[in-house]
């Protein structure tokens, strides 16, 4: 029992933060029908921006609520920048591009990004700065409860209660929401789509680079490569939980951080990625929808 | 009387097929003019460029103001708006955030709140279900709330395509009802319609579109004494 608490813990710690990648995917695909590939890069870019933010006013070793505050500042920044852009220079040119064409772009800017990281940045890893002092706040009944899983929730609860109430109760939620069901009707309406494109990429850029510094405060180990694998599993809690869908992402991202926390306990660490793929084969097989998901027929 | 639209010689083409063929007509401040024919005929080609979402070749000028450089969303703020084809009411938004979308340009909140009573006003079915999803109301609340957004928008002119698609007869009735008597408050009306009968006698004027091309043009009433029209458009 207190062996499972413990691994819940852990596994909604993990999956908040899976769940604030996947939130960039599904917002992106929900208005523009694209899987950005390269939202993993810009998540790792994030990292890099917090890291050379902090290195830049001295804060690589000041653990403390300042310290929380400013990476987040220079990975947020950083992301959303990075995601703006890439909207701009690579996508917006296709808007009227075959599918398949946009895809491929986006397979090369994430190729892109990881390496020019591997030559800017260097392929070596970088101890990312130390964020918050771990220590264990209470323990009951044999469960810890640590500051930087605290950290994480908090964190991440703020951000998505911000994210709901920008999305369902400001005028440019209200825009996004009508840009990503009817382009057009919203573009005679008054709307101007590239810039609410634009804004949702920033934003959902910018909630990746939430995620990274979450990470890089638990795994303090940075590399250009980083974003892979936690892109890929941010990507399958997004189809799981129904891609375009954002209710469906912060499901999908728990979902995935309790089943891998489970795993790796009760099973094996060895299958800790496999999971992942486990995942996305079945639920491609049995709700190719997502749970969330509506019918999978696309609007016309 | 001065036209508040004016098109000259519009061509519009999907790739190779040619679906308007240089058609000029215009409306008059304060008219309700039709636009009748057949299914692809081109009416709503004709309305797609005139909100920009379709390129075309021609002019179109709204109060004097050519349209061909104008965004797709700044000519609302000129005084276009449109219930389009299929409502294309956003369904998952609810009532309200609908109608405010419709007022998405506009930032005098007090005048809004105000446009929103009289839309609550002309369509009390609107206010009960505000906050209900535009997606769950039927097909002729949908319309309602399509032509309600397009007036938040305070058009100077106001385009509907196909209102009454769909409808029962008597939902039929009230739509041409809403029709005259927004007409009857100043606003002017550009209506596409295959229901030529109503159509026509809601309507000043109209235009007979076949296959990209005006063929007839006259008073509503005229026209629906007229045999040809008779024949082919009102079956009988
Ligand atoms: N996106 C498109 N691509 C290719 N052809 C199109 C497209 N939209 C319309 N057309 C063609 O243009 C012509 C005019 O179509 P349009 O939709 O304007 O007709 P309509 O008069 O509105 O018809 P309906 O009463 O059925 O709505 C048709 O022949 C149609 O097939
Ligand atoms: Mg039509």
């Amino acid at each position: 029992m207190q062996d499972f608490l413990q691994h819940f813990i852990n596994g909604v710690s993990l999956g908040s933060i899976y769940a604030l990648i996947a939130l960039g995917y599904t917002m992106v695909y929900g208005i523009l029908q694209l899987i950005n590939f390269a939202h993993s890069d810009v998540y790792m870019i994030g990292a890099f921006s917090a890291y050379y933010g902090a290195m830049l006013l001295g804060f690589q070793n000041r653990p403390g609520i300042a310290a929380l505050v400013i990476l987040l500042f220079f990975a947020m920044a950083g992301c959303a920048l990075l995601g703006f852009t890439i909207e701009r220079l690579a996508y917006r040119p296709l808007r009227k591009a075959p599918k398949l064409n946009i895809l491929i772009t986006a397979i090369g800017v994430s190729l892109l990004l990881q390496y020019s990281g591997q030559v800017i940045f260097g392929a070596d890893p970088k101890v990312f700065p130390s964020v918050l002092q771990d220590s264990v706040i209470t323990e009951f009944l044999g469960v810890q409860l640590k500051v930087l899983d605290v950290a994480v929730l908090l964190v991440t609860f703020v951000m998505m209660l911000a994210l709901h109430y920008l999305i369902y109760h400001t005028k440019v939620g209200r825009a996004m929401r009508a840009v990503s069901t009817n382009m057009n009707v919203a573009s005679m309406l008054g709307v101007n789509s590239d810039r609410i494109i634009s804004f949702t990429f920033a934003l959902g850029s910018a909630l990746a680079g939430v995620g990274s510094v979450l990470v890089g405060m638990k795994y303090p180990k940075i590399e250009p490569l980083m974003g892979m694998m936690i892109g890929l599993k941010a990507f399958v809690a997004a189809v799981l939980g129904g891609i375009g869908n954002i209710p469906g992402a912060v499901l999908g991202g728990l979902l995935m951080g309790l089943s891998e926390e489970m795993v790796v306990g009760y099973l094996s660490s060895t299958y800790r990625d496999a999971l992942a793929f486990g995942i996305l084969i079945l639920i491609l097989i049995f709700r190719p929808a997502g749970l969330l998901g509506r019918g999978g027929v696309e609007k016309v | 009387m001065k036209p508040i639209l004016e098109v000259n010689q519009l061509n519009v083409y999907y790739g190779s097929i040619h679906a308007i063929k240089g058609i000029s007509f215009h409306v008059n401040q304060g008219e309700v003019v039709s636009l009748i024919g057949a299914n692809g005929a081109g009416k709503t080609s004709t309305l797609r460029a005139i909100s920009g979402l379709v390129d075309s070749k021609g002019e179109i000028s709204l109060s004097g103001q050519s349209l061909q450089t104008v965004k797709i969303y700044d000519r609302v703020k000129l005084g276009l708006a449109q219930s389009p084809e299929g409502r294309g009411v956003f369904p998952n938004l609810s009532v309200l955030e609908n109608l405010q979308m419709g007022a998405y340009f506009r930032s005098d909140k007090s005048e809004i709140t105000k446009d929103l009573e009289k839309c609550y006003v002309l369509f009390p079915r609107l206010k009960e279900r505000r906050s209900q999803l535009a997606g769950t109301l039927s097909g002729g609340e949908q319309q309602m709330l399509a032509i309600s957004r397009a007036m938040m928008a305070r058009p100077k002119l106001l385009l509907l395509d196909e209102p009454s698609l769909g409808l029962a007869p008597m939902v039929v009735m009230q739509i041409f009802e809403i029709v005259k008597k927004l007409n009857s408050e100043g606003v002017t009306i550009l209506l596409v319609e295959q229901n030529a009968r109503m159509a026509l006698k809601v309507s000043n004027r109209a235009y007979v579109l076949e296959t990209g091309k005006i063929v007839m043009e006259g008073k509503g009433q005229d026209l629906l004494n007229d045999d040809s029209v008779r024949q082919a458009y009102l079956g009988v």
